[in-house]
């Protein structure tokens, strides 16, 4: 199937601002979903709230554009249901890990199979550019006048202490890792966390003198180099790249099976 | 007639109700006093191939089912005061997206912590009210254990022939109270099952477009039918709009939808209502004191009679104002400072002729409660 196949082409011009990085994410998440050849009817995505969030309506899947935060408690319905749908959260930092950050952690820790995708822009740009829980210390923001005091999660190192089986990290300059990540994230038996980060030049570019997109997809080259790379042994302060953790756990759809197994022996 | 007798919790009999409604899948958080109710499911759900789920709280719970209602599933979650202001973010969703689904409330004392293990009936309001934005809700009682059962069931139909999320709003003392339920045997009370759409794959399907009774058929998520759920205004394709007739017409839809369907949806019962003077109003645990009372003045040659009603929203509005049209006296009897009470004053002809009779310090109102306050309305002193 062609990649524009799998996109709701009625409900284009996206609503993305000029030099966001998530219309970048799309299209590798569908590079991954064309190249694993998946059928349109096998596969949920559920978004949550925030610009991240409107990827779900412009792509032909049974999509569930749901409320802030709780884009995995829904999509855990849907697969608990079908468990042999694809289920696909692509999520925004402030939606996945601030107000949604309870449903994250306790996601990562079940082993459920899905795939998270935190669109990591370090700002809440649907509402105008107000700090993340990923902004970090020292940046400024329309809540952050005089700097930022928060100290920033890593979304990374989260999901591996909270579970998760496969956890990754790219960035929207990185089109072909992230089509590979993704699509080896979907393959995953398990819940897999993919952080990609994307440029806000519109709020979080400008806020903090990151000057414009093609400045900031710059950056995302420079601060960032492939796990355990010699530049990383020399710049500490270099953001890695690629597949952190990948292990196999009990899935908790099969794990569920087993229970409904032992239930009905007596019967 | 058939049917299994036993003696359960009202909690019990809520889940016997679910699972012959045909309950799928069942996510929760433990509170009480309606933990039983979760604890039980994850019992027999896996015994019929179902789900169950504890989720990590009450928004997750919420989520989930409507998340699994989607692809088909007949779907529950049960919780408490706490809980349930937990779930009014979620419950507005299933409202605007249509989502059929179940949530029980077994109300304890509040606001806040309140009394756990305490009965009250203060969250009447609250699903009437708590979500934002104009909507409607249907909301269920009962006060005996078969009406329990009865009411369950009638939760399950009424959410998917409305498409609508239905509230069964139960409290402490029948939900922990134990007494005779007799299960009825399997098709004695019919099941509403889900409006699928007979739209064919490739043809376009609409997932938000009413047929001409008001009813939107529906394809289930994995089915041959993909389209978009929001919690925004949307189109007849689920897509987001803003625009001010797809706007207008949507929510007019969620309301009317409801609303015009008052008599379709009321549920009561009456005792010696035909030539009652002093006519009581109650319903949940607090209409069993209220009948102890009319039984006991009834032999007393008092007429005297007893309105309970099963279906507290859409408030019956009409059924109220008849039934009290020939009463001297009306008197609201609930466990909260009046929320019921509100309804009908507005319902009745001669509001100044309402009275209520409350207790709400945790304790279930007695028959010799409401005796004393119905002797002051009289005027003969306590």
């Amino acid at each position: 199937m062609a990649i524009k196949d799998y996109i709701r082409e009625k409900f284009f011009p996206h609503i993305w601002c000029p030099g966001c990085g998530h219309g970048i994410a799309l299209n590798g998440l569908l590079h991954a979903v064309e190249n694993m050849g998946l059928k349109k009817n096998d596969v949920v995505m559920v978004s949550g709230i925030g610009c991240s969030s409107r990827i779900a309506g412009y792509l032909d899947f049974h999509t569930l554009h749901t409320i802030h935060g709780r884009a995995l408690a829904f999509a855990i319905g849907v697969k608990m249901s079908r468990p042999e749908l694809t289920l696909l959260a692509p999520m925004g930092d402030g939606d996945a890990l601030s107000i949604g950050g309870n449903h994250f952690i306790h996601a990562c820790r079940r082993n459920i199979d899905m795939t998270a995708i935190v669109m990591n822009n370090k700002v809440y740009g649907m509402t105008g550019g107000q700090y993340s829980p990923l902004s970090g210390y020292g940046t400024m923001a329309t809540t952050a006048p005089y700097s930022n005091i928060d100290q920033q999660f890593d979304v990374v190192d989260m999901a591996t202490a909270a579970g998760a089986t496969f956890v990754a990290r790219t960035t929207a300059y990185h089109v072909q890792q992230m089509a590979d990540i993704l699509e080896e994230a979907i393959r995953h038996k398990g819940f897999s966390v993919v952080e990609v980060m994307t440029p806000c030049p519109t709020y979080f570019g400008r806020k903090n003198r990151e000057g414009s997109a093609v400045d900031m997809m710059e950056k995302l080259k420079t601060m960032t180099t492939p796990i355990g790379s010699k530049a990383k042994q020399e710049n500490p302060a270099l953001i890695e790249r690629g597949v952190f953790v990948k292990k196999e756990m009990p899935e908790y759809c099969a794990e569920y099976q087993k229970i409904i197994e032992r239930a009905t022996k007596g019967n | 007639m058939g049917g299994r007798l036993t003696f359960v919790q009202g909690n019990e009999a809520c889940v016997e109700a679910a699972l012959y409604a045909g309950l799928d899948f069942f996510a929760g958080y433990p509170i009480t006093p309606s933990t039983e109710i979760a604890e039980l499911m994850s019992v027999r759900l896996p015994q019929k191939g179902a789900r169950f789920m504890q989720m990590e709280d009450e928004i997750a719970s919420i989520c989930a089912i409507i998340g699994a209602s989607l692809t088909g599933s007949k779907v529950m979650t049960a919780t408490s005061g706490p809980g349930f202001s937990l779930m009014q973010e979620g419950l507005g969703y299933a409202i605007m997206a249509e989502i059929p689904c179940v949530i029980v409330d077994v109300q304890r004392g509040g606001p806040s912590t309140g009394l756990p293990t305490k009965v009250s009936q203060g969250d009447i309001n609250q699903a009437r009210w708590g979500v934002h934005g104009d909507h409607s809700i249907i909301a269920l009682t009962a006060s005996n254990h078969q009406d329990v059962f009865a009411m369950t069931v009638e939760a399950f139909n009424f959410s998917e022939t409305y498409r609508t999320p239905v509230i069964l709003l139960f409290d402490e003392v029948v939900g922990h109270m134990r007494e005779r339920l007799l299960i009825p045997e399997s098709g004695e009370i019919p099941l509403v099952e889900r409006l699928k759409t007979s739209v064919r794959e490739g043809v376009d399907y609409h997932p938000y477009l009413p047929r001409e009774d008001g009813r939107l058929p529906m394809s289930d998520f994995g089915g041959v039918h993909r389209y978009n759920v929001t919690g925004l205004f949307h189109d007849m394709w689920g897509f987001p709009s803003d625009n001010p007739q797809v706007v207008h017409e949507l929510l007019r839809h969620l309301v009317d939808k409801i609303e015009s369907h008052v008599d379709e949806v009321t549920r009561f019962r009456e005792y010696y209502l035909d030539d009652a003077e002093l006519l009581l109003i109650s319903y949940g645990s607090a209409a069993r004191s209220a009948l102890h009372v009319v039984m006991d003045r009834r032999q007393h040659g008092e007429r005297i009679g007893l309105l309970e009603l099963q279906t507290l929203w859409p408030f019956p509005t009409a059924l109220v104002q008849e039934k009290a049209k020939h009463a001297r006296y009306v008197v609201v009897v609930e466990m909260n400072m009046g929320q019921v009470l509100q309804s009908v004053k507005v319902a009745v002809d001669r509001p100044e002729r309402v009275f209520l009779a409350n207790r709400v310090d945790g304790v279930l109102i007695t028959p010799f409660d409401i005796r004393n306050i119905l002797r002051l309305i009289q005027g003969k002193g306590v």
